[in-house]
């Protein structure tokens, strides 16, 4: 989810604010001139960053009017519409990377979103905040109410964020739906590390965030 | 070929509204037209705003709506009202003549210069009148592509547009992909509606029931079809606005009196304006180029032409596409947008797609509407950018 009181199309591209250095670290996964599709762009603070770093041919899908109202102000091409029910719409294979920043866990049907994209995408990068962190786990355990993270701090009944998972469920659903994770960037404390394996018990303990890149094999 | 300026007095010197320059442009060779008929010879009257840059780069093409003209911004001659989207062009707007080349032409079956219903048919010696061929949205934008082969331009940075200028840039997009990089449907749809089809029926039909029509043949008396034409335009200028917007500026609001009169005055301000609205568009428009141009919009089915399947139309197509509705608008609604952005994507076309928050129906597109100039000019700006226009 886009942070609301971030404005990046009032400062020059590039200059993003460090919460949002996952966008930094998306921009370095992607190759000059690729063809990006950005799902849940939000007011394209991506998709502006890509054009500027990579030159990319980028396209939206916001759910929001207003956000892609925008982004289509900012020259930006993109179009209002739900990654849930309008990913059908696109042609096999006709984007080299689909991008989830911090999407995926507020789609209705997260599995149908990633059967989707592989089907458009040759490369998916996913960005997702990682429930299995352990101070998420000992918060959980101390008040027994359902952890709040700096990044997710909304209540329960009250979040876009309804389908969370830690980096151990992540693999598996990859492993499910024959997604190779080629690269996965683990973010804490503001630091980051690559891996080009899936990432182990031990890191889902010590991670906070982590951005996937995942290649569909064809 | 014969061009003729016809500007008579220098441009007058309002940026913020500029005067386009007058022209005509005589072709002698003949109009293919879909019907399989022929029009020869024809004229295209356009206006232009800003130059050609050395280039070519920098020229865009504005398509007028059913009852527009190539009048789009200055001072409209005939009625001495700003141009219909004076809003968009000028100094500092998002169609800036200091940047781009401007070009406005009036459709082929229209009535402000073009050739149409009652331009004289060189057969007869008399106006055409029904003897006009039918025409499509095609046609008019075969004659247009012809219009730019005579100025010698071969590619069109944009071609914009709003209802039935909406349908002209889509056709645009399909009939000659190669000749634009840009497109910007407004407020239109890829194929017109059983209910706008409807709607367009009773206005022909009120025209054809004025006895002054005369079966189209009213230019050789002083008599026109002001009462059908009248009707016709009431009934479609109800199709432009929306039940918000009228409840707004007229609700039950009686003109000039206190109380009913327990007749068939014109009571409610609401009648009252559409009076006015229909009884000025008599002073301006002719009412066979209604029948014929009315009829072209019926006609018009992109995916039709394509097998019926719409995405098909847009196969290869590398023309960057913004495509644009209001809220309220119920002539051409979000769905018919959505529609083609759904073939657009589909196609792996380049599609943009902003629904602007309006109430005002319609009509919005030709309004002062401050999204719609935000998206339109962020959208050219970053095309200018990516495809080098200069401005010289």
């Amino acid at each position: 989810m886009t942070d609301p009181t971030l404005k990046p199309h009032q400062s020059a591209p590039g200059t993003i604010s460090a919460d949002r250095i996952d966008l930094l670290l998306i921009s370095s996964l992607v190759p000059n001139q690729a063809r990006v599709l950005d799902i849940g762009c939000g007011e394209g603070d991506l998709l502006a960053l890509l054009k500027a770093q990579k030159h990319i041919d980028g396209r939206g899908l916001e759910i929001s009017q207003r956000n892609v109202n925008t982004c289509v102000a900012r020259g930006l091409s993109v179009v209002q519409g739900d990654g849930d029910r309008d990913l059908e719409q696109y042609p096999d294979k006709g984007f080299d990377y689909a991008i989830l920043s911090q999407t995926l866990q507020a789609m209705q049907k997260p599995e149908d979103v990633l059967v989707q994209l592989s089907r458009i995408s040759h490369k998916l990068v996913v960005s997702i905040p990682n429930f299995g962190h352990w101070r998420v786990r000992l918060n959980l355990l101390r008040s027994g109410r359902m952890p709040r993270t700096k990044t997710l701090d909304s209540e329960w009944y009250n979040t876009p964020n309804i389908h969370l998972c830690t980096l151990l469920d992540f693999n598996e659903l990859c492993a499910h739906l024959n997604l190779t994770i080629e690269h996965c960037i683990l973010m804490r404390n503001g630091t980051t590390r690559n891996l080009t394996r899936a990432p182990s018990g031990l890191e889902n303990l010590l991670t906070e965030q982590a951005i996937y890149t995942l290649s569909t094999g064809d | 070929m014969i061009m003729t300026d016809t500007t008579a007095k220098p441009p007058k010197e309002d940026k913020n509204n500029p005067q386009g320059n007058e022209k005509f442009h005589i072709f002698d060779n003949a109009l293919p037209l879909d019907s399989g008929e022929t029009l020869q010879p024809f004229t295209i009257a356009y206006q232009s705003w800003g130059r050609l840059n050395a280039d070519k780069s920098n020229a865009i093409l504005i398509c007028h709506a059913l009852t527009g003209d190539q009048y789009a911004a200055g001072t409209n001659p005939l009625t001495q009202k700003p141009g219909w989207w004076s809003t968009l062009i000028g100094k500092g707007k998002p169609l800036d003549p200091e940047k781009y080349f401007i070009i406005c032409s009036n459709v082929i079956g229209g009535c402000s210069g073009s050739t149409g219903p009652a331009s004289q048919n060189p057969k007869s010696g008399k106006p055409y009148g029904l003897d006009f061929p039918v025409i499509t949205i095609g046609d008019m934008v075969r004659a247009q592509a012809m219009l730019l082969d005579a100025l010698g331009i071969d590619k069109l940075f944009s071609v914009i547009g709003g209802s039935m200028g909406a349908m002209q840039v889509i056709q645009w997009t399909t009939a000659y992909p190669d000749r634009i990089q840009t497109a910007i449907p407004i407020a239109g749809a890829a194929r017109h509606s059983a209910q706008n089809i409807a709607f367009h029926e009773v206005g022909r039909q009120a025209i054809m029931a004025d006895i002054d029509w005369q079966g189209g043949t009213y230019y050789a008396n002083a008599r026109i079809p002001r009462k059908g034409l009248a009707v016709a335009r009431m009934a479609a200028h109800i199709t432009y606005l929306s039940e918000a917007a009228l409840t707004r500026k007229f609700g039950r609001n009686l003109q000039e009196r206190e109380k009913l009169s327990y007749g068939f005055e014109a009571d409610f301000q609401i009648e009252s304006y559409l009076r006015h609205q229909g009884f000025t568009f008599v002073e301006r428009f002719d009412a066979n180029s209604y029948l014929y141009i009315t009829r072209a919009m019926d006609y018009f089915d992109i995916a039709a032409d394509n097998d019926g399947v719409l995405a098909q139309a847009f196969q290869n197509c590398q023309t960057r596409f913004c495509v644009m509705s209001f809220t309220s608008d119920w002539l051409f609604p979000t769905s018919e947008s959505q529609m083609l952005v759904r073939a657009l994507n589909s196609a792996g076309a380049n599609v943009s797609f902003v629904e602007i928050e309006s109430d005002k129906g319609h009509d919005a597109f030709l309004l002062d509407e401050p999204e719609m100039f935000d998206a339109l000019n962020g959208f050219l700006s970053a095309a200018a950018s990516d495809f080098g226009v200069t401005h010289d």
